[in-house]
């Protein structure tokens, strides 16, 4: 009996298109389906939910979509009763031929009765044949003429739908993407230091990434899947309700095979995905201290931890894979089984003129067509359930707390002086424990105020403060007499030039990245603030110039080189308050002497703070704090405080006396506190 | 590429290679044969009404359908074993493989590389060996099979096959093809987006200090906008595959349909080979279209194969000697003769015409700016790299002719970068030596001035150190790795700028008592700062590759320009304050 396929095209259970991007160092690659590592969402519901409100702005598309897929399901499962039309029309004509001419179906039925072949007579009875009449190709071609544009029509909806779902796809993980941004924006800085960046990456990229996958190859066959099973049921049951049973009882059967499978091999993908992530962190481990298993010749012990791992991952992985591949067979075998069964069953009935040829046949297809959607929303349900975990970590992020909003009616300094005031200051990055307490100090327009201290002392932080990357636990701090809190944020910042400990450049060219924060600077003022922080002399020994592009391996540019370039930046932004977090650690000391001299330059006649390891740096400040356990203890110019005779006169003693180290013991993350 | 590298490695594995095309093929020989017999149901069960041949028929049918799907899960067992093996195997491969690598080696590839490399291209080709085994090799069987069957159902709609089969080919062919440099292209455009994000979480403070929040936005939407362009574009294509198929494959139904019915009403054909021959068709279909989709996966799979075999193929520029030199009594001592390193591909060597003697007892110290080679000079040492001329020895025997095992015995080496690795504090500091014993452990923890730290940690020795030791801050790593190197031990220590996370104080104290304890040793320390290095024996001042002097602090300061100027930049450092 014939078998036009009309559902989707057998995809292979786990192997979905190869997957377009591979987020992540373990992309999906074409495990797809089944092969996600078992990342569960805590509440699959409402996050299922959320993710497909987020389909809403497309709500036209989407309502287009849905109507589009029931117009093409709809005519892709009528197909197969036509085509079932048309074997009834054949058969009947083959019957027909048999036939003398001239008499009636009656007569020949009766005929056959009496020749004692009662059941053809009713086969008879039960086709439509003209005896002496052949096929009736008038009315085979309009059957089959109709099967055409039913089919026509299908695809042609099918397409669209696909068309219309991809772009409505498309656009939400576009709108998810950007949210995210946005969203990166408006969060406290404390968010960041609580959450680890490579967590917080993978979120951003890896979830991301599985959500728009698992939209993408769900969406369409789901919804597609599930309508067709609806409509195949409905015309199974209008055919003939005893093979309908027949037919039904292949999806409990099918359900319960596939659960089992699967319940089995999520287990194994489980040991499958623990054990690569196992043999990952061993390899990534032994390449990237190489050359200390080289130099210790730890090779042989190195390797037999591997060969471990790597007979476990194999093993793990055989069995997730043997066993997910059971799916197939198990499915084409329950296939079979119907098949055979509504042929035998069908055949009967057929014998007995209680069903026509052409109504098995259509049958057949229709228990294909039934079986087959099932196996694919079985094989997707893993899938599934790792988008929605993965939305849910996305969710997550965008329902994060933000940091206080800017006030409605923000205030501005009237005169630009760079007059910084803190007030009583307090602050804790831990509730427990207060780091800053009562600090109260003043810097007045013009003047270099140098921060020391040992590490953790709270340095740092105090300049986090005064770029309000932070909200205070008490007191206030002002710049020029305005609350910095009445200001904002983006009025504050602009005033404010910063050089960080670690030189942050972006993927571009050295041009951009000395313009950054200063879109509008002309390519004089690029080339002046270059110039006057060094930054010129080795740009120009470059071949390319200021178009150099700064990658992440940045190996055409120094660390030291780097350093300038943020100074150049800082320069060209033309700041009233400095900020300057030393980061000298790993430069030579000749290309420290001048990233010494450019941020003396950049520092003339502007209000500074300066964050200080090295005390060498700093002697000329006009106010020197000392810091302790985030308290001010000793305050006063170098000289005064030498003679004090305090921590201060202790601590220079210590680099003076002994050797000048390079002490880049980096204050830990605010976190870590 | 692909094909060498499966040729490779799937050698060992014939035996179940070749059970799984058998079990394919009987699998697919008896889903071939079940529309056959389902046409006899038809001819001589329906038509005659003779129920009792439906029904051992139909029996017959489930024995068959029994066979196949016991042949199609054999064929899974012996192909998942095969592929999940292969993967196995060419991990092996890879591993050994690096492990042979040089330094040099490992900064050609680098360290991300080789580890993507050696897990995800794996399992990329590993899923194509794992896909061949289980459908494409019942894909041609199937099509072949089919075509048989249906010719001999009916010769006379042969033509149908002719036609349906190229038509399907070359529709489905031709969208694939061109969605496969969009999928390249959106991987591009994926690592775009991805890397303006990672910018953004690594300078955030940057980023809002210098207020360019809306920069940033837009830097994003533009690689936003070019990532959804390319996957609109992707995916445009791919909603094409499935309706076109869908199309021919019943636009061919119907066309069987229509022209047996012609034939059946001229008795040319029976009613129930019209039907087979239907099913045969879709199924040659259905087979052509899945090795169709399959071959999607193979552009994807060559590349990765490629970027297995350049590691494969790539030998170590530093290997063990072939016959090794006579083992000499340890002393330490170091001696470079006319060394000349040279990177491939680089205009100018990195280190040129350097010489110079390393005693045991005396500390050499190497200086000069970064870049200068301080670092690849001590390099040489370990045979990390080989000199591209001139010699380094250790103990007066060439280091290429000393058996490596020898070598490294002799070495203790603290890198720039304190690397530590997974597991505790005890089992890092045995890497020095697997058999030192607490006591000796914690005699290294107390000169290299970590026991306070340790013996903090919950579990002392046994604290468990996270991947890199990121559970340590960075002057708490520093002196692990220089307690590691103590343990061993060793009768050369090679120091690469180890101090620079350390606060003042505690390098102070770490000095004092490493002196003692590396009295005998051969010391070599890299530093930027003349003041760690002033009291050394014998100080090499590096420019540009060239020893530019060769001393100790007080005649550098007398008769080496360039060491005169590093101590001049450095004192003006100190004179600014």
């Amino acid at each position: 009996m014939s078998t036009p396929v009309t559902a989707a095209p057998a995809r292979p259970v786990h192997a979905p298109p190869p997957r377009p991007a591979g987020g992540g160092p373990f992309g999906r690659g074409p495990m797809g389906g089944m092969g996600m590592p078992a990342e569960k969402a805590m509440t699959f519901k409402p996050s299922a939910k959320r993710l497909l409100r987020r389909l809403s702005p497309e709500r036209g598309r989407v309502a287009a979509v849905l109507v589009l897929a029931v117009l093409s399901v709809s005519f892709a499962v009528a197909g197969p009763k036509l085509l079932g039309r048309a074997t009834d029309i054949i058969f009947a004509g083959v019957l027909g031929r048999r036939l003398p001419a001239g008499i009636t179906t009656q007569q020949a039925a009766d005929a056959a009765r009496a020749a004692g072949h009662g059941n053809i007579a009713d086969l008879l009875l039960g086709s439509g044949v003209v005896p002496g009449k052949g096929i009736d190709f008038g009315a085979l071609s309009t059957v089959l003429l109709w099967a055409v544009a039913l089919y026509l029509a299908a695809s042609v909806f099918s397409w669209l739908q696909g068309y219309l779902l991809n772009d409505v796809v498309q656009h939400t993980v576009l709108r998810l993407r950007s949210d995210v941004e946005d969203k990166l924006h408006r969060l406290p800085l404390r968010y960041f230091d609580r959450q680890p960046r490579g967590e917080l990456l993978s979120r951003v990229t890896n979830d991301i990434d599985n959500v728009s996958q698992t939209l993408q190859q769900t969406m369409s066959q789901l919804l597609t899947s599930l309508l067709t099973v609806v409509g195949v049921l409905v015309m199974m049951v209008v055919i003939s309700p005893l093979l309908a049973v027949v037919a039904l009882v292949s999806i409990p059967l099918s359900v319960f095979v596939t659960t089992q499978i699967a319940k089995r091999s999520q287990k194994l993908f489980v040991a499958q995905w623990a054990n690569t992530g196992k043999l990952n962190a061993h390899i990534e481990e032994a390449f990237t201290g190489h050359e200390l298993v080289t130099v210790f010749g730890r090779q042989r012990e190195v390797q037999q931890q591997f060969e471990a791992r790597n007979e476990a991952l194999y093993k793990a992985s055989f069995g997730a894979q043997f066993v997910s591949g059971l799916i197939m067979p198990s499915m084409m075998f329950i296939g079979n089984l119907n098949y055979v069964l509504i042929a035998v069953v069908g055949g009967l009935r057929v014998a007995t003129g209680s069903l026509s040829l052409g109504d098995v046949q259509a049958f057949i297809q229709y228990s294909r067509q039934f079986t087959q959607p099932l196996t694919q929303v079985a094989s997707m349900a893993n899938l599934l359930q790792s988008g929605v975990a993965s939305a849910e970590r996305v969710f997550q992020l965008l329902d994060a707390e933000e940091q206080e909003p800017d006030p409605a009616e923000p205030e501005f300094p009237t005169d630009r002086h760079g007059r910084v005031e803190f007030e009583h200051v307090s602050f804790r990055y831990e509730p427990d424990q207060p780091l800053i307490d009562d600090l109260s100090l003043v810097a007045e327009p013009g003047q270099t105020v140098a921060i020391v201290g040992p590490t953790g002392a709270g340095k740092t932080t105090l300049v986090n403060l005064v770029m309000r990357f932070y909200e205070l636990d008490g007191g206030r701090i002002t710049l020029d007499g305005v609350d910095i809190t009445a200001m904002r944020r983006e009025d504050l910042r602009s005033q404010i030039g910063m050089v960080l400990q670690d030189t942050w450049l972006f993927g571009g060219t050295i041009r951009d990245n000395i313009a950054y924060g200063s879109p509008d600077a002309t390519e004089e003022q690029i080339h002046a603030a270059a110039e006057a922080t060094f930054v010129d002399r080795f740009v120009r020994s470059l071949p390319d110039g200021y178009d150099t592009l700064i990658n992440e391996e940045a190996s055409n540019v120094s660390v030291g080189e780097k350093q300038l370039i943020t100074i150049a930046r800082a320069f060209l932004s033309e700041p009233s308050l400095l900020i300057l977090d030393e980061a000298t650690s790993s430069v030579d000391t000749r290309t420290e002497l001048l990233v010494q001299r450019a941020m003396s330059a950049l520092r003339a006649d502007r209000t500074s703070f300066v964050i200080a390891h090295r005390l060498s740096t700093i002697r000329d400040a006009d106010l020197i704090l000392v810091m302790e356990a985030g308290r001010i203890v000793e305050s006063g110019t170098h000289d005064e405080l030498l003679d004090a005779r305090g921590a201060y006169y202790r601590l220079y003693n210590t680099q003076f006396r002994g050797p000048v180290q390079n002490d880049a013991d980096q204050e830990p993350a605010p976190a870590a506190r | 590429m692909l094909i060498g590298l499966l040729r490779t490695y799937l050698r060992p594995y014939k035996q179940p290679l070749l059970a799984v095309v058998a079990l394919q093929l009987v699998a697919t020989m008896a889903s071939l044969y079940l529309p056959s017999l389902n046409a006899h149901i038809i001819d001589n069960g329906v038509i005659t009404g003779d129920t009792g041949y439906i029904l051992t028929t139909g029996a017959w049918m489930l024995l068959v359908t029994l066979v196949q799907i016991g042949c199609s899960a054999s064929a899974v067992y012996f192909g998942a074993r095969t592929a999940m093996a292969f993967g196995r195997d060419v991990r092996a491969g890879l591993f050994s493989r690096v492990g042979e690598f040089s330094a040099r080696e490992m900064a050609h590839f680098g360290a991300p590389s080789l580890i993507t490399r050696n897990t995800n291209d794996v399992q990329q080709v590993q899923m194509l060996v794992m896909m061949t085994c289980t459908m494409m090799v019942s894909a041609p069987i199937m099509c072949v099979g089919g075509i048989i069957m249906a010719l001999r159902q009916d010769l006379g709609l042969s033509w149908l096959v002719v036609v349906s089969v190229p038509a399907l080919v070359i529709s489905v062919g031709s969208i694939v093809r061109r969605m496969v440099p969009q999928f390249r292209a959106m991987q591009t455009r994926l690592d775009g987006v991805n890397r303006v994000l990672r910018e953004q979480l690594m300078g955030i403070r940057v980023m809002r200090a210098f207020v360019s929040e809306r920069e940033e936005t837009r830097r994003f939407g533009v690689a936003n906008a070019d990532l959804t362009a390319t996957a609109l574009r992707a995916g445009r294509l791919m909603v094409l595959i499935f309706p076109t198929v869908m199309l021919i494959l019943n636009a061919s139904s119907l066309a069987v349909l229509w022209f047996g019915a012609g034939r059946v009403d001229t008795g040319q054909m029976q009613i129930g080979s019209l039907t087979a021959f239907l099913m045969y068709l879709m199924q040659i279909l259905m087979s052509v279209m899945m090795a169709t989709f399959m071959a999607i996966m193979i552009p994807r799979a060559a590349v990765c194969a490629e970027r297995i075999r350049d590691v494969l193929d790539t030998r170590s520029s530093v290997l063990p000697p072939i016959a090794a030199a006579a083992d000499v009594p340890a002393v330490g001592e170091i001696e470079f003769t006319d060394v000349e390193m040279r990177y491939p591909g680089a205009a100018t060597p990195v280190l040129r015409e350097v010489s110079f003697r390393a005693l045991p007892g005396q500390t050499t110290a190497v200086i000069g700016s970064t870049g200068a080679g301080k670092t690849t000079l001590v390099s040489l040492v370990p045979r990390l790299f080989d000199a591209t001329g001139g010699a380094v020895l250790v103990d007066g025997v060439d280091v290429r002719d000393m058996e490596p095992e020898a070598l490294w015995r002799r070495i203790g080496l603290v890198p720039q970068k304190a690397f530590l690795f997974t597991g505790t504090v005890a089992s890092n500091l045995r890497y020095g030596d697997p058999d030192a014993d607490d006591d000796a452990l914690w005699e290294a923890l107390d000169v290299a001035q970590a026991r306070d730290f340790v013996e903090a940690m919950p579990g002392g020795l046994e604290a468990p150190i996270t991947q890199g030791g990121s559970n340590l801050s960075g002057g708490q790593r520093q002196r692990l790795a220089i307690a590691r190197a103590l343990v061993r031990r060793p009768q050369i220590y090679l120091f690469d700028d180890s101090f620079s996370a350390l606060d003042l104080a505690t390098d102070a104290r770490l000095r004092a008592a490493l002196a003692p304890r590396t009295r005998e040793a051969t010391v070599v320390i890299v530093a930027q700062r003349v003041s760690t290095i002033a009291d050394a024996d014998q100080i090499i001042v590096l420019e540009d590759g060239l020893v530019a002097g060769k001393g100790t602090h007080d005649e550098l300061l007398a008769t080496c320009p360039t060491y005169q100027e590093i101590v001049e930049s450095q004192l003006s450092l100190q004179e600014a304050a």
